[in-house]
Order: C-alpha cells, then sequence, then structure tokens
C-alpha cells in the first residue's frame, strides 16, 4: 500500500470503531464523527509531529476537536494511532469509563483539551499557539470546528484574535457537512470562506474525504506567512454508510444491532 | 487596589517569565510599565472577554502563567463558561483578575455593580476565590497568585482604597489574617469593604466591645481553622463583604457551619438582592446597603445583647 492508500485502510478502521462504539455505548453523533474520520486519519497518520511514546512532549503538535460531540472519531483515532489499546474504546460511554460522549482533559493519553460546549476550541488553540510563540516554540495549533459551530460568536471573536495577531501557527479546519442539529446550515453561515478571509485568514476549500487532497493541503499550511490557515473541509455527515449520509436522524439515533451489521458490511467490504 | 495588583504582577513577571498578561481592553495607562518591560507578554485582547478567558486557558496549557483583566461583570459573568470549561476544568494554572468588586464603579450603573462574582467564581470546581482587602493585600495577592498550582479569580478593588496593613502581613491562600486578637465577638471581612471593619471595630472598642478582626481574603478555600476557633470561642459570628447576600462570603461561611457541627450563631452582612437603578457613588451604595461602621456597630451591638 502506497501512504494514501495506507491512511484509507486506517481511515476504514476509524469508521469502523465509531459505529461499533455508538453501537455498544448506545450514543447520538455518529453521523457526526464519520463526517470527520478523513480529516482525522490525515491529521494522525499524516501532518501531525506526535509521537504516541512521548504523548506530553512539549513540542508536538497540538489538536483540539472543537467539535467535541465527534470524539468517537477522535478516540478511534487515538486508539488507531497507538496512544492507548483497542480496549480502552470499550469503555466508551460505559458506567465509570474514561471515555464520555464528550471528552474530558487528559482522559486518555494524547487527549490534550476537554471540548463539548461549541465554540471554546479556536480561543483555546490561539493561545496554545500564542503560547508557542511567546516561548519560541516551533509546534502547531490544529482545530476541527462544525460548520454548525461557526454561530457561536466566540468563533469570530478567536478568528479576529488570531488574524491580527497572525498566528501562522494555529490551523482551523472547518467540518463542513452543511448539517446543524436543526436542518441546514448554508443559509446563514454562506459565504463561509469571504468570512474567515475578512478576519485575516489564508482560506482553501476542499474535498474533506479525499485523502490525497487532506494530506497535500496540511503539508503547505501555513498558506501565507503571518496568517493563520483555515480549511473549509466540504464534508458529507455520515460519510461512509450509506444510510447514515445526509440524514438527520444519524445526528442522534444510535445504531441497532442489524444497523450495526450493515454499516460495518459498508465500511469494511469496501475496497478502494 | 489595581495600582498595588500591578506592581505585584511586574515583580512576579521579573522572576517568572512564564507569567502573560491579557486585558479586555481595559487598564488605560496602569499597564504601560508592564507592557513596557515585557512586550511579548502583554496583550490587549481586546473588547472579546469570551475569547480572552480561552486564550488564557490555551496559554496555560501551553505551559504560561496567563492573568486575564477586565471588570468584575465583564471578566466572570460575560464569559463565566469559558472559565469553566476551558479553564477550571482543563485544570489551567490562570488567574481570572476582576477589578472593581463590590461598588467600586458605583457611578457607572449597575452593570458595572460587582455583587454576584464571588458566589458565582466560588461554585466552580477546581477554583481558588481571593478577595484582597487593601492594595497591600492585593500586592501580596498577585505574587501568590503566581505560585498557585491551579484556577484562581483575584477579585480586587478599584483606585484609592484604603490601605489598612501598614506592613506586610505574612499572606498565604487559604489562610486568613488576624488584624486584632480580641475577647468579644469576631468581625470576619472579605475584599475591599475591610476598612469599614476596621473602623467598626474601633467603634465598637469604644463601646467597650473587644473585637477580633479578620481577613479573610480567601473566600474558597475558608480558612476552616481559623473559622473553628472564631466560632468555639465566641459563639458567634460576623461577616462583612460587598457582595450579595445570596451566595457569597457570608453564604460560604454558613454552609461551612451547618455542615461542622460547631453550635454557633452568624449574622452577614452584604447586599440586599436587587439591582440599583438610581445613581452613586461607593460610599452612597454602601450606606443605602447599611455596610458602614455605624450600622455594623450598632446591629453587633444588638446581636452581642441578644446572645448574652
Amino acid at each position: 500500500m502506497t501512504g494514501v492508500d495506507s491512511i484509507r485502510a486506517r481511515t476504514r478502521a476509524i469508521r469502523g470503531r465509531i459505529v461499533r462504539m455508538a453501537h455498544a455505548g448506545r450514543t447520538p453523533h455518529v453521523a457526526s464523527a464519520l463526517s470527520c474520520a478523513d480529516v482525522l486519519a490525515a491529521l494522525y497518520f499524516g501532518a501531525l509531529r506526535i509521537d504516541p511514546s512521548t504523548p506530553e512532549d512539549e513540542e508536538r503538535d497540538r489538536f483540539i476537536l472543537s467539535k467535541g460531540h465527534g470524539c468517537m472519531a477522535l478516540y478511534a483515532t487515538l486508539a488507531e494511532r497507538g496512544f492507548f489499546p483497542e480496549e480502552v474504546l470499550e469503555e466508551y460511554a460505559r458506567d465509570g469509563g474514561r471515555l464520555a460522549e464528550h471528552p474530558s482533559p487528559r482522559c486518555v493519553p494524547g487527549l490534550d483539551a476537554a471540548t463539548g460546549s461549541l465554540g471554546h476550541g479556536l480561543s483555546l488553540g490561539a493561545g496554545l499557539a500564542l503560547a508557542a510563540k511567546i516561548q519560541e516554540q516551533s509546534f502547531r495549533v490544529f482545530v476541527l470546528l462544525s460548520d454548525a459551530e461557526c454561530a457561536e460568536g466566540s468563533v469570530w471573536e478567536a478568528a479576529l484574535f488570531a488574524g491580527s495577531r497572525g498566528l501562522d501557527n494555529l490551523v482551523a479546519i472547518v467540518d463542513f457537512n452543511k448539517w446543524s442539529a436543526m436542518g441546514r446550515t448554508g443559509s446563514y453561515l454562506e459565504p463561509l470562506a469571504d468570512k474567515w478571509k475578512a478576519f485575516g485568514w489564508s482560506c482553501t476549500e476542499i474535498d474533506g474525504h479525499d485523502a490525497d487532497a487532506l494530506g497535500a493541503t496540511f503539508a503547505r499550511v501555513p498558506f501565507e506567512p503571518s496568517r493563520p490557515a483555515v480549511i473549509i473541509a466540504h464534508t458529507i455527515k455520515g460519510k461512509g454508510v450509506s444510510f447514515m449520509e445526509n440524514n438527520l436522524e444519524w445526528h442522534y439515533r444510535p445504531p441497532n444491532d442489524n444497523d450495526l451489521k450493515q454499516a460495518l458490511e459498508e465500511i469494511e467490504g469496501r475496497e478502494s | 487596589m489595581r495600582n498595588a495588583f500591578i506592581r505585584g504582577l511586574t515583580a512576579l513577571a521579573e522572576r517568572d517569565r512564564r507569567v502573560v498578561l491579557l486585558t479586555g481592553d481595559l487598564g488605560f495607562k496602569i499597564f504601560d510599565d508592564f507592557a513596557a518591560r515585557f512586550p511579548r507578554r502583554f496583550f490587549n485582547a481586546g473588547v472579546a472577554e469570551a475569547n480572552m478567558m480561552s486564550v488564557a486557558g490555551g496559554l496555560a496549557l501551553g505551559g504560561l502563567r496567563p492573568f486575564a483583566y477586565s471588570i468584575v461583570p465583564f471578566a466572570t459573568l460575560r464569559c463565566l463558561e469559558q472559565i469553566r470549561n476551558d479553564i477550571c476544568y482543563q485544570e489551567a494554572a490562570a488567574t481570572v483578575v476582576g477589578v472593581g468588586g463590590g461598588y467600586s464603579y458605583g457611578p457607572n450603573g449597575a452593570t458595572h455593580h460587582a455583587l454576584e462574582d464571588i458566589a458565582i467564581m466560588r461554585c466552580l470546581p477546581n477554583m481558588t476565590v481571593v478577595c484582597p482587602g487593601d492594595p497591600v493585600e492585593a500586592e501580596l495577592a498577585a505574587l501568590a497568585a503566581g505560585t498557585h498550582a491551579g484556577p484562581l479569580y483575584l477579585r480586587l478593588g478599584r483606585a484609592g482604597d484604603e490601605v489598612v496593613h501598614t506592613s506586610p502581613p505574612p499572606f498565604s491562600i487559604g489562610r486568613a489574617l488576624v488584624l486584632s486578637e480580641g475577647s468579644d465577638c469576631a468581625l470576619i471581612a472579605t475584599g475591599g469593604i475591610l476598612p469599614v471593619a476596621v473602623a467598626a471595630a474601633e467603634q465598637l472598642a469604644r463601646e467597650g466591645i473587644s473585637c477580633r478582626l479578620v481577613s479573610m481574603h480567601t473566600v474558597k478555600p475558608l480558612d476552616e481553622v481559623l473559622l473553628r476557633r472564631c466560632a468555639a470561642e465566641f459563639g458567634v459570628l460576623f461577616t462583612i463583604e460587598e457582595h450579595g447576600l445570596i451566595g457569597g462570603f457570608g453564604s460560604a461561611v454558613g454552609e461551612w457551619l451547618a455542615a461542622s457541627g460547631v453550635r454557633c450563631r452568624l449574622r452577614s452582612f452584604g447586599t440586599r438582592d436587587g439591582f440599583a437603578h438610581l445613581c452613586g457613588d461607593q460610599k452612597y451604595f454602601r450606606q443605602l446597603q447599611g455596610l458602614t461602621a455605624e450600622h455594623i456597630a450598632r446591629q453587633v451591638l444588638e446581636a452581642l445583647k441578644d446572645c448574652a
């Protein structure tokens, strides 16, 4: 397998884990996690300068999942990348388990910041990026936001702060699947790229499920010197499971036994 | 207190390169010296307190020791969830600095009054709440905040606060300062109202009542050892704060008392539930709320008669 093929295989494994976790934990947000699986695989098996054997390394790149409800994707990716044994995923949404439906701080190795309330992650990431600048460290900070999250005013406070300070070690990725919890986002978000540009960011738009495009885009951040970068990743909510794609039911519904079987057939049976 | 705070913070920044100061576009001129000395560690984060508090959380996660400064309501209420999630939940060693405790910004109207912040900050898990009683304590509190391991809320007065301590007291977070030992009752104050408590104790002395005067600058955690000692010795505690009676310092002492099993009466002086709709300065509002030496002394005398 080439690098990108290997990442695609990893992404299939991550998607398989996501639907298994949602099924076992009987939790919502499976479609939100599927939406960002390719982005996370591209980060953790490509872009991020990290080493699972030294998860506290001060020079490691940081990742913040601002859309905390998508955390099944992050837990699955961290396990796939070797930050902790796969069995830990069985603790998801279990009484007394470490993996909550929104991540708590340092709940497992590799997980830096707690999230769950939307509109916090970009500011936290800007603080971390500023800390790197002040201390002349070389690490970078990647923050994944949901598109609906961009309705939070604090996202734009953070955008203004990072843009005006030229935090070129900060990278935001918007998981633009065009859905909020109650309907479509497009009508109030567009033109999204223009908004980021107006706040001083370098912006690019890509297919958020295209491993080649993701890898190539992450490889060229920052896009411009002295500007933070934002990647608007066009995605499909529920990507990879046909009956979950663009179906808002799966923002809420846990997969039952039959749903799981069908979903796994699609994810694991599909060769690409 | 704000000048004393910035003096303390400057001294701290001098010896600790991790100290970073953020302001929400407030503090005209008072930070000039700090900014000139530490240009890479001073940021005007703009009128965007929510972002500022999360940035402070991020700076702390990155190994720095941020102080985020604004007027109390903007530093606490506007950005409450950011403080809760991005500072307290993450166990970030960040200090939220609120200037203008109580009615310090009296003439600015109720939007600027700070009468709920102690209640709200102290119910946040991991948060330590410190309300210096005078400029001397404020300077020492800034220094102490620099070595504090977790989230901290520092509630300051404003400018021109009366100095109570004639020499630097042994300031330590969580350890109240006993200004005079006394033998009849305990007046326990927190925050900028301390000089009023001092004056009340002086009036009571003229009435033959000897007060133990305490500056309990740390509201969370309370100095339970001292509270227990006062309760056992006097059987009645008087708390004084320039803050609402719901959930504030007096409430905290009451909660402790109820759980402690200690038999002791409690009388709390603070502000009544309600917004100010008329204008006035700090002195005017203190008078209106009975937060004067005369009123407190009279009430203490009556309470002591009831106890006898």
